[in-house]
């Protein structure tokens, strides 16, 4: 599950799952969901994506900005990833197509992950949730 | 905002008095109404600056000042590298010299009579614009590193505008000191194709009329009169600099975990700028400074390419570009001794008086022109710089209106395509690819631009000159 929450000038994101991977992959696909809709591409085409850091919300901070950097300079859209984590090692596979801004209706281009309202955290109800605020 | 955070010492001056780690005290510029409006957070966040090591004078917030990420938007402050100061990726922002520039056309509204359909279609076509667009300049390494090191003027020497325009850009459109090779190669590979592109968000390119002139004699200098038909643009550095924001705020947040630089906020990442890490943030953050001047530039050029279509007899020429997310090594006057300090504005406007030294000849005898950017449904401004403003807040301004309501909320209340249709009632014509984009830029989502303006203004920031609402806009 992911969500998207409410700041002055700019806009959070939030992914939600049993698992820390679950909640990367969701967040993933909440900034997706920033640029335009994520349910209107057709995923035909596989994107692999690493990162790594010492903590896990500054792994979280490299994972969205990797994903900028692809929809920026590589012109990618995706719809859905499946992330793995072990050791503060992140690989992932995106599921996309090459941006069309029609037909993706996007909206606004992300300029960077921030710090802001920055966690990454295991729930009470077992639930992880991984968020931050974007700079668009 | 919680008024205890706050002592009033005059009708628009604000102290947060120092306390605990704060080296100077804060100081904000804003009316009853604004500082009522205004986040605690925005307190915080001038307390932090202003316990930041090297800070000199005291840590500013101007009157458009919102939460922002370690500086507030519209944060102003100076450090001394003599004294330990240091520099920060996040007190200059994701996007690097974002600005305004605008442009004189020789135009008049009755010469727009019954076209004004025909120019918003040609400046749409023209300008690229919003997510995934490209420029027509596409780059190989070699030759972004020569953007990078020489901004507009690498534009107009390759054809990109005229000689004359690099008077009317800070610097001359070049900021000294850029260390291409201190830009990661992914910055590099986010800015290939994205010269010459206005971006998305609250960027845009306008065509105004100017309804009002306040103060006479700057509107001559600048060359302005009522009903002139003026371009601006609002953009900045693009993917170039918003990676360079991105690379050098996580090696400064690790440089001032090891030089012990407390940071009550990771986003205050900063080095000392005697520092490794701070020198080469300082070249890589002016290579950044010249890609958006160098872009403004080359969107300049696509403009005068559709008024060789739209309308001949049209001269477009600048009147001024400045940018409002920046680091710059000025001199100031602080206790009768100038020093050379590194002036930090987060959202906030360099505002330079009559008689100073680097202003063009035109403008020496009033000051620099300050361009305040409106919505697409209010109004822009044009002001000018003060003598006072140097020492009110190291001769700085707001720069613009600043949101009052968050884009998810401003989705849910409103559609795109009905205020595209309340604007083109109005007579303003709105062009996107997003109008998902125009329903989160609507301009009910911003605060009055007017009153910050005004507030600017009686405080002596910097003076209004005229007003100017928008007929065209293009939105990113």
């Amino acid at each position: 599950m992911w969500e998207h929450f409410a700041h002055q000038a700019d806009i959070g994101i939030r992914g939600v799952g049993s698992t820390m991977d679950e909640a990367f992959a969701e967040a993933g696909v909440a900034l997706m969901a920033v640029i335009g809709s994520p349910d209107k591409v057709r995923p035909t085409k596989q994107c692999v994506l690493a990162c790594q850091a010492d903590d896990p919300e500054q792994l979280f901070v490299d994972w969205i900005n990797a994903l900028i950097f692809e929809v920026a300079a590589n012109h990618w859209f995706f719809s859905r990833f499946a992330v793995t984590i072990r050791d503060g090692k992140l690989s992932a596979t995106g599921f996309g197509e090459p941006i069309d801004p029609e037909r993706h209706e996007t909206a606004v281009e992300p300029k960077a992950a921030t710090y802001l309202m920055l966690e990454v955290r295991q729930r009470p109800d077992g639930n992880w949730i991984a968020q931050c605020v974007v700079d668009v | 905002m919680d008024r205890k955070l706050v002592k009033q010492k005059s009708e628009y001056r604000w102290i947060v008095e120092r306390a605990g780690a704060m080296k100077v005290d804060g100081v904000i510029f804003a009316s009853e109404s604004l500082i009522a409006g205004m986040d605690n957070k925005v307190v915080e966040q001038v307390r932090n600056v202003a316990a930041l090591p090297g800070i000199v004078g005291a840590s500013y917030a101007m009157p458009d000042a919102h939460w922002g990420y370690g500086f507030c938007i519209g944060g102003v402050a100076a450090f001394d590298p003599d004294a330990g100061g240091i520099i920060s990726a996040g007190g200059v922002g994701f996007d690097i010299a974002c600005g305004v520039r605008t442009l004189h056309t020789g135009l008049k509204l009755r010469d727009l009579e019954g076209r004004h359909e025909l120019l918003a279609d040609l400046l749409f076509r023209k300008t690229p614009a919003g997510v995934g667009s490209t420029g027509r300049i596409k780059l190989r390494p070699a030759q972004l590193d020569e953007v990078l090191a020489n901004g507009a003027p690498w534009a107009v020497e390759h054809g990109y505008g005229l000689p004359d325009d690099l008077r009317f850009i800070e610097s001359g459109g070049r900021m000294p000191g850029a260390n291409p090779a201190k830009v990661s190669d992914l910055a590099k590979q986010r800015q290939a194709e994205e010269m010459g592109t206005l971006g998305s968000g609250n960027h845009y390119l306008e065509v105004q009329q100017v309804v009002e002139i306040y103060d006479a004699e700057a509107a001559a200098a600048f060359g302005i009169e009522p009903d002139d038909i003026k371009i601006s643009i609002h953009c900045g550095s693009r993917g170039l600099g918003h990676q360079v924001g991105t690379d050098y705020l996580k090696s400064m947040a690790s440089c001032a975990r090891q030089m012990g630089i407390e940071l009550p906020e990771r986003e205050l990442a900063c080095a000392p700028l005697s520092s490794d890490v701070g020198q080469s943030y300082l070249g890589a953050m002016r290579s950044g400074i010249n890609c958006a001047l160098a872009n403004r530039q080359i969107l300049t050029h696509l403009v005068r390419e559709v008024f060789d279509e739209f309308q001949r007899s049209a001269a477009i020429r600048l009147l001024f570009d400045v940018s409002h997310n920046t680091c710059q090594e000025e001199t100031h006057t602080i206790d009768k001794k100038p020093r050379r300090l590194f002036v930090h504005r987060k959202g906030a406007t360099r505002a330079w008086g009559p008689g100073h030294p680097g202003l063009p000849a035109e403008y020496a005898r009033v000051g620099q022109p300050v361009l305040i950017g409106g919505t697409m449904g209010t109004a822009s401004y044009i002001l000018v710089g003060t003598a006072e403003s140097e020492h009110m807040g190291l001769s700085s301004s707001c720069h613009g209106a600043g949101r009052n309501m968050s884009r998810t909320a401003a989705t849910k209340q409103w559609n795109g395509k009905d205020i595209a249709r309340q604007l083109a009632g109005r007579g303003i014509l709105i062009r996107t690819r997003s109008i998902r984009g125009v329903a989160e830029e609507a301009p009910q989502a911003y605060k009055d631009v007017s009153e910050v303006v005004e507030v600017s203004h009686n405080q002596g920031l910097a003076r209004k000159v005229a007003k100017l609402v928008p007929l065209i806009c293009i939105k990113g």
